[in-house]
């Protein structure tokens, strides 16, 4: 009976679904309206001539040696902004862990809370900017800027980790006379490590691909030069560059693939 | 490495630096509320939410035909040695290869090259937004494809059906739900990515703070900033709605 009532149902109009499509479908019309954007005007033939003459100038990407060893050098610099600020990130977290997970009352969990939320929800590009500022044009301001909106990120993750963890082991300890110190060393931290460690680890490889876009802004990185090469309307050294970064990320994400397939492994 | 990231945390002290961030922040308050520059926040918000929309939408046109190519389980070659095999091997590999190239360059970067085609303005931001979440959508389209249970879209290959009808009686119907959910999601990044690209001048709330910034005006930057959140939310709690609709 359930079985045919259910057939039943699934047979029947559905109004709600079709009201959702149309208001979908209304909405995608609209907003290719709005923007006076043709969709099949976009490649007329006026400016798919141009586009062409565009393309075709990155196709001789610049492969001398001084320019591949700049690149080189970029990638290093995009690297190490990138470790580095996943590094200092982590650090900060750690220290911003215990207060958002309620270790010392409530108020400091707000606040903490608040703080983190604030430094995670400013994106990157916007850090980035600011920190140009601060301390000028350069790698230090990306390293600020990644530094600032990962310790937002982490600083939660890891709060969660320390909120969900079972504190039976720490409990042990303090009944047992040790420090307040000694037993979370002891007691929660070897615990949480793990989970710390991969987040962190999820977190550089998010960052590296950030990285190699901050210097849109000034800082630092491929995206420097990239930016710089392109302004000069030198095409052929941009796309070196553009290649350089997809192979950046090609090689960033197999890596981190094998990691987790074989950590899949590892746990059965 | 530290000598490479230039890590000078005394430059954070330096008077002049100081100065100049100090002028910028305290600007923050109050934010700009002037109702002339309301309004054009208004009107970059709402281009924002167009560019985000119209991306998507081209998006998925382009992921739809290389989602169906690349995704095995509708793949006829593995099911046995057919007579274009090796044509369809090398189909299929220039398919991932072009998905991994529209992929694997950043959104911004995209934007920025069809800057200087297109000029300045919204239609280099749909298109940046349309190339790179075509990759995204269309790998993730193939792996959900795989994913679900393709045993009705086999028994249909088998037994002489195109793919193509394969795909809508045997595949669509256990997956429909996914792909539509998945796409959603993806429309709320591509609100966050717009203004990212919004930053190389391709239209948008982006290009308005990217102005503000250059004009180190805090009051409107914190506006932006203001908005932006609102969006942010905005966009999770209507795709959440929508997601619940679908269901």
């Amino acid at each position: 009976m359930s079985l045919l009532k259910q057939l039943k149902k699934q047979q029947q109009f559905c109004i709600k679904c079709l009201a959702t499509i149309f208001i979908i479908t209304a909405f995608i019309a609209w907003s290719f309206i709005h923007l006076g954007l043709n969709p099949f005007n976009i490649f007329s033939s006026d400016t798919s001539s141009n586009i062409i003459a565009y393309v075709g100038r990155f196709f001789s990407p610049d492969l001398s040696m001084p320019f591949l060893m700049k690149i080189g050098n970029g990638i290093f610099e995009t690297l190490s902004i990138s470790a580095l600020a996943t590094l200092l990130a982590a650090i900060i977290s750690l220290g911003l862990a215990l207060p958002n997970a309620g270790r010392f009352g409530p108020y400091a969990k707000s606040l903490t809370r608040f703080i983190c939320n604030f430094l995670r929800s400013v994106p990157e590009l916007v850090w980035a900017t600011i920190m140009v500022l601060a301390v000028g044009l350069g790698p230090f301001a990306g390293t600020l800027a990644l530094t600032l909106h990962t310790a937002g990120v982490l600083g939660r993750l890891f709060g969660e980790t320390l909120e969900n963890h079972s504190p039976l082991a720490n409990r042990a300890l303090i009944h047992s006379g040790s420090g307040k110190i000694a037993a979370f060393l002891y007691g929660t931290f070897p615990g949480i490590y793990p989970q710390l460690l991969s987040y962190t680890l999820y977190r550089w490889e998010m960052n590296i691909r950030m990285a190699t876009i901050l210097g849109f802004v000034g800082a630092g990185g491929l995206g420097q030069i990239l930016f710089y090469e392109l302004s000069l309307l030198r095409e052929p050294k941009a796309s070196t560059v553009i290649i350089a970064m997809l192979a950046l990320v090609v090689v960033v994400d197999t890596i981190s693939n094998k990691l987790r397939v074989e950590q899949l492994h590892s746990m059965g | 490495m530290l000598k490479l990231a230039q890590f000078e945390p005394w430059l954070l002290f330096n008077f002049e630096n100081l100065e100049v961030i100090g002028n910028f922040l305290v600007q923050f308050f109050p934010p700009n509320h002037d109702e002339g520059f309301l309004w054009i926040v208004a009107g970059a918000t709402i281009e924002t939410l167009a560019i985000a929309t119209a991306g998507v939408a081209l998006a998925i046109l382009i992921a739809v035909p290389l989602g169906l190519i690349i995704s095995h389980s509708l793949s006829i070659s593995r099911i046995g040695p057919g007579s274009d095999y090796l044509f369809s091997k090398l189909l299929r590999f220039s398919a991932r290869f072009l998905m991994l190239v529209l992929r694997g360059i950043p959104e911004i970067v995209w934007a920025l090259l069809l800057v200087r085609v297109f000029g300045l303005g919204p239609t280099a931001g749909v298109l940046a937004i349309a190339i790179t979440y075509s990759g995204m959508l269309s790998k993730v389209y193939s792996e959900i494809l795989e994913s679900g249970n393709t045993l009705p879209s086999r028994a249909l290959l088998v037994s002489g059906s195109g793919r193509i009808a394969a795909f809508l009686y045997g595949l669509l119907p256990s997956t429909a739900q996914e792909l539509a959910s998945y796409t959603i999601y993806r429309w709320e990044c591509a609100i966050r990515a717009s203004v990212v690209t919004g930053f190389v001048g391709a239209g948008g709330l982006g290009q308005l703070m990217d102005q503000s910034m250059k004009m180190l005006n805090g009051g409107e930057v914190s506006t932006i900033l203001i908005v932006f959140f609102l969006l942010v939310l905005l966009a999770d709690h209507l795709s959440l709605l929508i997601r619940k609709q679908l269901t």
